[in-house]
């Protein structure tokens, strides 16, 4: 172990990680998959989904914020942690309005492929059933809000990436909702197609028009494997 | 949007350095200038601060102060607490209602006055309470109402003209002063002795005492300030005076009473921080104590005790601002209050990094309780062997107590730490309780067999809040009323708050209601479970607080509600026709009635 390197124990695995790294950075650098949703590799964390929440020396703790410690010991893979994970993921399908066969993001969805991976069969939850707007105002993108699961990610990309501040959050509680900067709809922002913040939605929720249906459902990203597959798939 | 309205805008915003981190103060005297913030006016904020007009919106549609949409001339806001609802909250609203002609959350026909609901707005031991147009009516019986109604509709209500109103007279309910918290101070004691000392030497002096956060969670306060010090950057004071925890009033007294104290204490804490500056956050449901306490900070300024050169010390700079809210009790949680404070939506952040290391503007900042505050000015005053004589071996000190509920003498109790709730249902008048809910919603409901056990760090911590439940209450209700603050005050950040607190609500309500079963229990105890372990900050974290602990400590009152059906669906297919119903005037007929 260097000066640069922390040790760290994941599920009973020995990990070195790099001095500054979060959990879920040093868990994916050794193939381990810790799930995750809002969560992208570009982008700053944003804590929105808690999914990713690991015990760290016996407490939950969120992996993509937390930063390793040498010595921590840290439990991902367990059956319980594993169960809230599920009941969170219940939440976000009860809290919109999913039509998984029919949207066109089925089979490159993150939730989707996240209640795959837990089994997930229907949500133990009732569904709340919430009134939501469609914005197909813009030439080419278009907002869905019944499949906005509020991860940020389309937030966080547009001001880290795309230096804009197309999106924020607007409200509280279970009324929040994503909001746009314009005073009526998407097409009045500067979003361009080609914005990051265009691609980085994990739901159906923010897409680029025209492209939805060019692969064939059966043929998409989490149709041919589960999610986290490319991350333990490096394990030697 | 007029043209006077856009000067007036680019005034505010250039009053204030043009400095986004003081959104919260411009969107505060926009809205007071212009009666709410407009979607023009959001523009114009934007434009002016050079920002987003996202991020104005963003930030300005979180607080339930501010309105986006055009306001009505005036504003009743019914403190809707827990024990505002035991104290008759229900009688006086249906006599709003009635004389305004409306129902609570619009605004009566000649657009003049707005009729709502808020948290809990500190009141408790004189309500129901309300904010009238950000005034603070207390003892509200319905009779009082007409007379309001009619004052308000003849002319403009502005602090300082209560005479139009009963009841706008706050009752400060001190019942027994303690030692150390309450005791005669002088002011200026505590910093010239802190003078003498080292800054290391001070927070030494703090460490000794055993001084804890008096918020309810207790961290140690000498560990706190020793953090905050060694961390490298420009240092910051913070007092935490959100004080919204339904049930806890301790904070108004202190304001009201010892100011003087809290801004020496403040002080200290500045010297022994490094810190130049120092911030008050003060809940907007107390605005009505800022122009005092602006005197105060300016009578201190005169006599040296703050500003440049305090107390005679060359170099020792040190001053205080006081930050106003705008309704949001997730503020109250250190993170989410910087966040605020920087002018942003009071979402709490993920920790580590605390505050300490990286809080207001990313500097290492302290937050501390206004009561932990006034501690240690005790404590330099008087030296850390004389407050560790107070209280327990770990809970040193005094605890100020805001009783409410069934007693006979709800107020502020300056207690020892150590006293049991027996010992502190006695002094309060009460004869008999059936439950006694401690540190407020987000704390525990404790049932007659615990009440020999002790407020105290190491037993039964709280911040402050006691809401005593007599034998007649349907407790299980107020539980649900609990349940519903978190579901109003979630900030939406996180999905298992955001989300969890609803369908907590949706399965209480479902009990309540009658169709519940046993697994119902159990689905709902599994439910607190996840949003406990799942959420991101204290908020979430206890937020199940209410129905785990009565599950626990009063299992019976939930058996009594449940069917012995197997299942009962979410679901009601009565309510789903009910629309279908209404339209095509046919009635909905139960298939299991029908067959019988």
């Amino acid at each position: 172990m260097s000066a640069q390197t922390v040790s760290i124990i994941i599920d009973g695995r020995q990990v070195e990680a790099k001095a500054g790294q979060t959990i879920l950075q040093a868990a994916s650098d050794a193939a381990i998959y810790i799930p995750h949703l809002c969560y992208h590799k570009d982008l700053l964390p944003g804590g929105h989904c808690r999914i990713c929440t690991v015990k760290v020396n016996g407490k939950p703790i969120n992996a993509c914020t937390m930063v390793v410690g040498n010595g921590m010991v840290i439990e991902n893979d367990t059956a319980e942690l594993n169960e809230q994970r599920k009941c969170v993921i219940e939440m976000l399908f009860v809290e919109g309005n999913h039509i998984c066969p029919g949207c066109e993001k089925s089979g490159n969805c993150e939730l989707q492929a996240l209640a795959y991976r837990f089994a997930m069969m229907a949500p133990r939850y009732p569904y709340l059933f919430p009134v939501k707007e469609v914005d197909g105002s813009h030439p080419n993108a278009y907002i869905d809000r019944n499949r906005c699961i509020l991860c940020g990610r389309c937030v966080r990309s547009s001001r880290q990436i795309d230096g804009k501040n197309v999106f924020g959050f607007e409200g509280r509680g279970i009324h929040t909702r994503l909001a746009v900067d314009s005073r009526s709809a998407l097409a009045d922002t500067d979003l361009s197609a080609t914005d990051k913040a265009a691609s980085y939605c994990p739901t159906g929720s923010l897409v680029t028009k025209r492209v939805g249906w060019k692969t064939p459902v059966g043929q998409r990203k989490y149709d041919r494997e589960p999610i986290g597959t490319d991350i333990t798939g490096r394990r030697n | 949007m007029a043209k006077e309205d856009i000067t007036a805008i680019t005034q505010i915003v250039e009053r204030h350095g043009k400095d986004a981190g003081r959104l919260m103060d411009i969107v505060l005297e926009a809205h007071k200038e212009l009666g709410y913030l407009s979607d023009d006016s959001v523009d114009a904020i934007a434009k002016a601060l050079g920002i987003h007009r996202v991020q104005v919106h963003d930030m300005a549609s979180f607080y339930s102060f501010f309105s986006r949409k055009p306001a009505a001339k005036h504003t009743i806001r019914l403190s809707n607490c827990v024990v505002d609802k035991m104290h008759g909250l229900a009688e006086v609203a249906a006599a709003f209602e009635k004389a305004l002609g409306i129902p609570v959350g619009q605004v009566s026909s000649d657009g003049s006055i707005r009729l709502a609901y808020t948290s809990c707005t500190g009141m408790c031991d004189q309500g129901p309470a309300a904010l009238i147009d950000g005034m603070v009516v207390t003892g509200l019986k319905p009779s009082d109402v007409p007379a309001i109604v009619a004052a308000l509709k003849r002319g403009k209500s502005e602090p300082g003209e209560s005479e139009v109103f009963p009841n706008a007279e706050v009752q400060l309910n001190l019942r027994q002063a303690g030692p150390v918290v309450l005791g005669p101070f002088e002011n200026g004691t505590a910093i010239r002795k802190a003078l003498n000392l080292t800054p290391e030497q001070v927070i030494e002096e703090i460490t000794k005492s055993k001084l804890r956060g008096r918020g309810g969670a207790g961290f140690p306060t000498g560990m706190k300030w020793g953090f905050c010090r060694k961390a490298r950057g420009r240092h910051f004071l913070i007092c935490n005076f959100d004080e919204g925890e339904p049930g806890t009033f301790k904070d108004r007294l202190l304001l009201t009473e010892a100011a003087d104290l809290l801004f020496e204490g403040m002080t200290v804490a500045g010297y022994a921080l490094g810190a130049e500056e120092g911030l008050l956050y003060l809940r907007a449901e107390y605005a009505y104590l800022k122009t005092r306490l602006e005197q105060v900070l300016a009578r201190r300024r005169r006599y040296g005790l703050l500003g440049q050169n305090i107390a005679g010390r060359e170099g020792f700079d040190f001053d205080i601002r006081i930050q106003l809210g705008a309704g949001a009790y997730v503020c109250g949680e250190e993170s989410a209050l910087i966040e605020s404070l920087e002018g942003k939506r009071g979402a709490p952040r993920d920790r580590p990094p605390y505050p300490v290391q990286r809080g207001y503007k990313d500097q290492p900042t302290s937050v501390n309780n206004v009561e932990t505050l006034c501690c240690a000015a005790r404590i330099l005053e008087k030296g850390a062997e004389w407050f560790a004589r107070y209280g327990t071996r770990d809970s040193t000190g005094t605890k100020l107590l805001s009783v409410s509920g069934d007693c006979a003498r709800p107020g502020v109790y300056e207690v020892e730490y150590g006293i049991t709730v027996d010992q502190l249902l006695q002094l309060v008048g009460c004869e008999e309780a059936q439950a006694v809910q401690v540190g407020g919603p987000s704390g525990s409901c404790l049932a007659p067999q615990d009440y020999g056990r002790k407020i105290s760090f190491e037993d039964i911590p709280t911040g402050g809040s006691v809401i005593v439940f007599g034998p007649k209450r349907d407790l299980l209700k107020h539980v649900l009323d609990f349940t519903e603050f978190f579901v109003e005050e979630s900030c939406g950040w996180c999905a298992p708050c955001r989300v969890g607190t609803t369908l907590l609500q949706k399965k209480l309500e479902k009990i309540l209601d009658g169709r519940g079963t046993a697994s119902d229990l159990e689905e709902l105890r599994q439910l607190g479970v996840t949003v406990k372990t799942m959420s991101r900050c204290g908020l979430g974290q206890t937020a199940a607080n209410p129905i785990l602990t009565t599950l626990q400590n009063f299992p019976d009152l939930y058996r009594k509600r449940i069917t012995d059906k197997d299942f009962i669906p979410d679901f009601r297919l009565e309510q789903a026709f009910s629309e279908y119903g209404a339209v095509t005037g046919r009635k909905f007929v139960d298939p299991e009635e029908a067959k019988s």
